[in-house]
């Protein structure tokens, strides 16, 4: 909190919205009627008349469309898509009813579209009684040249985050927006609400939540899974690379730049090559199942990808081929950087091999891995790939939605792709989001990192 | 590692212990690098195979050709890889460009620039990180086809949109770098009268080649790696597949006894070059890590 207060008061400034419509003048006042006023009597004309511009398409798109589509978020409309019989052409004709996921999406722009409206508005009063105040203080007035210099030099970040900061709300946090809704809609094929669909309150959080249908029963299994995998998929990979990273570093290991070599090559081939080829390999009739039984040590096909054992078992183990090289590499780079003098210090004071290694080597490495362990966690929560491209979820019984591999993202892809029932594809992203923010805000906000930013400035 | 132990004992025992100890683990090394390269191995072999069909009874194949390559390039009525390499090409071309600039200016906005919505900025990005990129897929699909963008030749931009309008996100690798370039050059190019945007293009990137390698590589191989997106974007449109999609689609049921030679062969081919890009890549990113730049 102390932290906070103290950002707010280095970017303190006299002119705030709310002293502009208490102490500024008449024109300040106005232009939060008429934006840009303050700056066109200040003879900032060009500014004054953006300002204007702006307000004049905010009305012209709200009065042409955006009140009609915030009239509509209530119902999400009502008007099914009639054939109507035509008398003058004598033949029927397609009404064209409501789309409740167009109203919704066109509803939820509409506010954003609202909400930057409102950012400009007060942006005007600002540069309006800032205007004023230093017209009364006798000091020079920003012309437009100099404003649109100061956009290279003081106001740089605004030139240069406009465009990113834009791609980011439309194509990333627009969608949220707009899913996060759909939570809280009938909008699925149960019952046929493709294309109008209500409001239904917290009913899907119950169907998901709820230990009595088969949505419910699904998602706690898929949620159980999905949490052991996270797991054990991050404590092998990270254990074992670091075992082999030290068994690589040791001093009597000869050529240690061949074998590290061998292993980074099998993660330069792109990862969902390498995942096809594994799956491919472990497939019935695949490599490994004709190889072993050429050898004779198998009677009869291993069953990887059809017993929920076997296909568990083996994508955690894939996991690790794709994820030990990476480790070994980290760890690598982070067994050369030991401090020497900790290392000298700790012979001196007569310590063995085993103890050195447990008391100075182990706690470096968990101290400088810790943040990427903790990302490493809830990258795998979310990994998508390795799940679908290997098992796909499989082996799925029969009537289920999700297979006794998915993970919550890749029943969450089947339940909005495959079957679209998005209102539960929603909810399911939601709590995905619930699980990991939770992980994340522990855990982040105390690594050293995010509190100390400045520190090695 | 448990030398002390063994220097107190007679030297020869202690020694022969030491060279079994050592070529146990070299052993293991040897055997973890086959498991490791294994499938490497394999997929090339497969794609020299000259009996067609999915799976074969035996594990080496009786014959090896070159066919397979030959093939994946002349016969393209059912299949395209030559058209799919080409959008891929242009997608990761045009997308590379746009991430590029927008994560380098946001990474030095946010390292360099101090201004008012800076710290909530940063807790967006690692809230937006948090959310599975596919909850929004497919309001992103339906915000593209309000605008027009999933028809036709539309769907070219779109992906490229799709790959690189959000990537301001990704900004915490090129932060670091940019924070450990000392701060006293660019307050020297100010005394010199430089404004902060020439401090940017003249002083500070041309100090980071490392990091500005590393960021466009990443952006440029991004459209190579992602195959799901696409799948929801250009679905069954073949004509606008990526590499990928087709990778993926040639394993599906009605392909996958007739291609999986070729499948092998057009794997291998995507694949040597994104290695040889992604080696190249991490010596950079080594060298971002480390902060090359001193002052």
């Amino acid at each position: 909190m102390i932290g906070a207060n103290k950002k707010k008061s280095d970017f303190a400034t006299p002119y705030t919205v709310s002293n502009a419509l208490t102490k500024g003048g008449a024109a300040v006042k106005l232009s939060a009627l008429i934006m840009g006023l303050g700056n066109i009597a200040h003879k900032q004309i060009i500014k004054g008349l953006i300002f204007l511009a702006i307000e004049i398409g905010y009305i012209m798109f709200m009065v042409n469309a955006g009140a009609y589509y915030l009239s509509m978020l209530p119902s999400l409309g009502w008007r099914k898509q009639e054939e109507v019989f035509n008398e003058q052409k004598q033949i029927y004709e397609y009404v064209q009813g409501d789309n409740s996921v167009l109203l919704l999406l066109y509803g939820v722009a509409t506010i954003a579209i609202t909400l930057l409206f409102i950012y400009m508005w007060a942006e005007n009063l600002r540069s309006a009684y800032m205007a004023e105040c230093l017209a009364k203080e006798g000091k020079e007035i920003n012309s437009f040249g100099k404003d649109v210099k100061s956009l290279f030099d003081k106001n740089l970040y605004k030139t240069l985050m406009f465009l990113p900061l834009m791609g980011i709300l439309i194509f990333t946090v627009l969608p949220l927006l707009f899913m996060i809704p759909m939570a809280f809609t009938n909008y699925s094929t149960i019952n046929k609400h493709l294309t109008l669909f209500d409001w239904v309150g917290l009913a899907n959080f119950k169907t998901v939540l709820g230990l009595g249908g088969k949505i419910g029963k699904t998602f706690w299994r898929v949620l159980g899974w999905t949490i052991v995998w996270a797991v054990c998929a991050t404590f092998l990979c990270n254990f074992l690379g670091l075992i082999l990273a030290i068994v690589i570093n040791r001093k009597e290991t000869k050529c240690k730049a061949f074998w590290r070599t061998c292993f980074v090559i099998s993660i330069a081939v792109p990862q969902f090559v390498s995942l096809l080829v594994m799956r491919q390999m472990l497939q019935e009739h695949g490599a490994i199942n004709n190889l072993l039984m050429e050898w004779g040590l198998i009677q009869n096909p291993l069953p990887f990808w059809t017993n929920t054992m076997w296909a568990r078992v083996s994508v955690i183990l894939i996991n690790c081929w794709v994820g030990i090289p990476y480790t070994m590499l980290q760890v690598t780079g982070v067994l050369q950087n030991v401090p020497a003098e900790l290392y000298e210090a700790a012979k001196i004071d007569g310590a063995n091999a085993a103890q050195i290694f447990r008391k100075i080597t182990l706690p470096y490495i968990m101290f400088i891995m810790g943040p990427y362990i903790i990302t490493q966690f809830t990258g795998n929560i979310n990994n998508f790939n390795v799940i679908y491209l290997l098992s796909a979820g499989k082996p799925t019984p029969v009537g289920e939605t999700a297979g006794k591999t998915d993970l919550l993202v890749t029943w969450l892809y089947k339940l909005t792709v495959d079957y679209q029932y998005y209102n539960i594809g929603a909810v399911i992203g939601i709590l995905t989001f619930v699980v990991l923010s939770i992980v994340a805000l522990v855990t982040y906000r105390n690594t050293k990192a995010y509190k100390d930013e400045e520190g090695f400035m | 590692m448990s030398s002390a132990k063994v220097s107190k004992r007679p030297m020869t025992a202690g020694r022969a212990k030491k060279i079994a100890k050592n070529s146990l683990v070299h052993i293991i090394l040897a055997i973890l690098v086959v498991i490791w390269l294994f499938p490497i191995f394999w997929i090339i072999m497969t794609s020299l195979r000259g009996e067609s069909g999915a799976y074969t009874a035996y594990f080496f194949p009786k014959e090896l050709t070159f066919n397979n390559y030959k093939r994946l390039f002349t016969e393209t009525t059912l299949l395209n890889f030559p058209r799919a390499f080409i959008n891929t090409l242009i997608i990761s071309v045009f997308s590379c460009l746009i991430s590029t600039v927008f994560v380098l200016s946001v990474s030095y906005c946010m390292s360099r620039l101090r201004f008012r919505m800076r710290k909530a900025f940063m807790n967006l990005a690692m809230i937006l990180g948090l959310f599975p990129a596919f909850m929004s897929m497919v309001a992103v699909y339906f915000i593209l086809k309000a605008v027009g963008l999933t028809e036709g030749s539309g769907l070219r931009i779109a992906l490229i949109l799709i790959y690189s309008a959000g990537s301001g996100v990704g900004f915490y690798i090129a932060k670091g770098f940019f924070d450990t370039v000392p701060k006293s050059l660019s307050e020297a190019a100010i005394l010199d009268g430089c404004n902060q945007f020439q401090v940017f293009y003249k002083i500070i990137l041309p100090l980071s080649k490392p990091i500005v390698v590393y960021t466009i590589l990443t952006a440029f191989l991004a459209p190579w790696l992602d195959f799901v997106f696409v799948r929801v974007i250009v679905g069954p449109k073949d004509k606008y597949w990526t590499v990928s999609l087709l990778l993926y689609n040639m394993l599906e049921k009605e392909f996958v006894n007739g291609w999986f030679t070729r499948w092998a062969a057009a794997a291998v081919i995507v694949s040597i070059p994104i290695s040889i890009l992604f080696v190249f890549m991490q010596k950079f990113y080594v060298d971002g890590l480390t902060g090359a730049v001193k002052g």
